[in-house]
């Protein structure tokens, strides 16, 4: 494949591909799909949260789930970065500390395909962290 | 943190806690001028007079979950470390910038890491907000913003993985162009899985 070194490029290659494929013209209604926010202050980013928000932008759509990646700030878990906080479609959100890669490929297989919990969860009372600050 | 781009992510996340929708990035680096600098611009809420005097005393932050702010207190170490130092200019309902500057030679400067990720990252979790990227070194200059990127593009949100990858791409390859120093490139699609 051809470089990409310009916005003629991109614009390029972008029209090659909605011939060949079909692109989705994302209108995201984010009540009714998966959203993953990413705890990302500075003990987040320093115990890697930046590298668990790469692989759920890059394996949820690998897999297929319809979801909205997002960051927010310290949850106050600094102990337990990287954290993260999980809402299922209808359902309370749900918070998971010590997320490396490993437990993050779990959380996608287990918590968000079938619901199953798995290790590392933060049993926290709120409603929602943005309104809260 | 061992890379100078997760400082810069860090430091954008007070820009984004400001509520500012135009963030600059600015990277100057000139070996012969033995300089390298970080700047960061935003329209934010800005800083009250008071909490700005002492704002890298790490005892000192805005939030109410806890009661310490290490970002900018690390950054000023890392920027002391080389002999550089932080300086920030701030007003109240204007904006803030935050410039931290280094010796470019000096052994304890960090590289410069996978800032094509982190900004990446940025776009992917901040789509109301407009991030201007520019880099200069002594052989050129090179400047992105996502949204000239949406407009050229024709596009409402550059949210799609394959869209941020090719964006990615075309950052890197301008940056390896410039000859930018101690970035890396990180082979996409190999996560550990």
């Amino acid at each position: 494949m051809s470089k990409i070194t310009s916005l003629a490029d991109l614009k390029k290659r972008r029209e090659e591909l909605k011939n060949g494929l079909d692109i989705r013209i994302k209108a995201i209604d984010p009540e009714n799909v998966v959203q993953v926010k990413v705890a990302m202050a500075t003990c987040g980013i320093a115990s890697g949260a930046k590298t668990v928000m790469e692989f759920f932008l890059e394996q949820l759509e690998r897999r297929n789930v319809a979801a909205v990646v997002t960051q927010t700030g310290c949850m106050g878990y600094c102990y337990a970065e990287p954290t993260i906080e999980v809402k299922l479609p209808g359902q309370d959100p749900v918070v998971f500390g010590f997320v490396d890669l490993k437990r993050a490929d779990q959380i996608i297989e287990k918590y968000i395909k079938t619901g199953e919990l798995v290790d590392g969860i933060i049993p926290v009372n709120y409603q929602t962290i943005d309104l809260k600050e | 943190m061992k890379e100078l781009s997760l400082n810069i992510l860090d430091i954008v996340q007070n820009s984004i806690r400001a509520k500012a929708d135009e963030i600059l990035i600015k990277i100057n680096e000139s070996p012969a001028n033995d300089i390298y600098q970080i700047i960061i611009t935003d329209n934010g809420s800005g800083i009250p007079e008071e909490i700005l005097q002492n704002i890298t005393d790490p005892f000192v932050t805005t939030r109410t979950k806890r009661r310490m702010g290490l970002g900018l207190s690390l950054l000023e170490y890392h920027a002391q470390l080389t002999g550089g130092g932080l300086e920030i200019n701030s007003k109240v309902g204007k904006g803030t910038e935050v410039t931290a500057s280094f010796s470019f030679g000096h052994f304890d400067r960090q590289p410069l890491g996978d800032i094509v990720s982190i900004l990446i990252v940025l776009l992917a979790a901040n789509p109301g907000i407009n991030f201007i990227y520019k880099h200069s070194t002594d052989k050129g200059e090179y400047r992105f913003s996502s949204k000239e990127t949406e407009e050229y593009l024709e596009v409402e949100s550059l949210y799609d993985r394959t869209l941020l990858e090719e964006i990615g791409w075309m950052i890197g390859e301008n940056l390896k162009a410039i000859e930018a120093s101690g970035f890396e490139l990180k082979e996409r699609n190999k996560v550990a899985f």
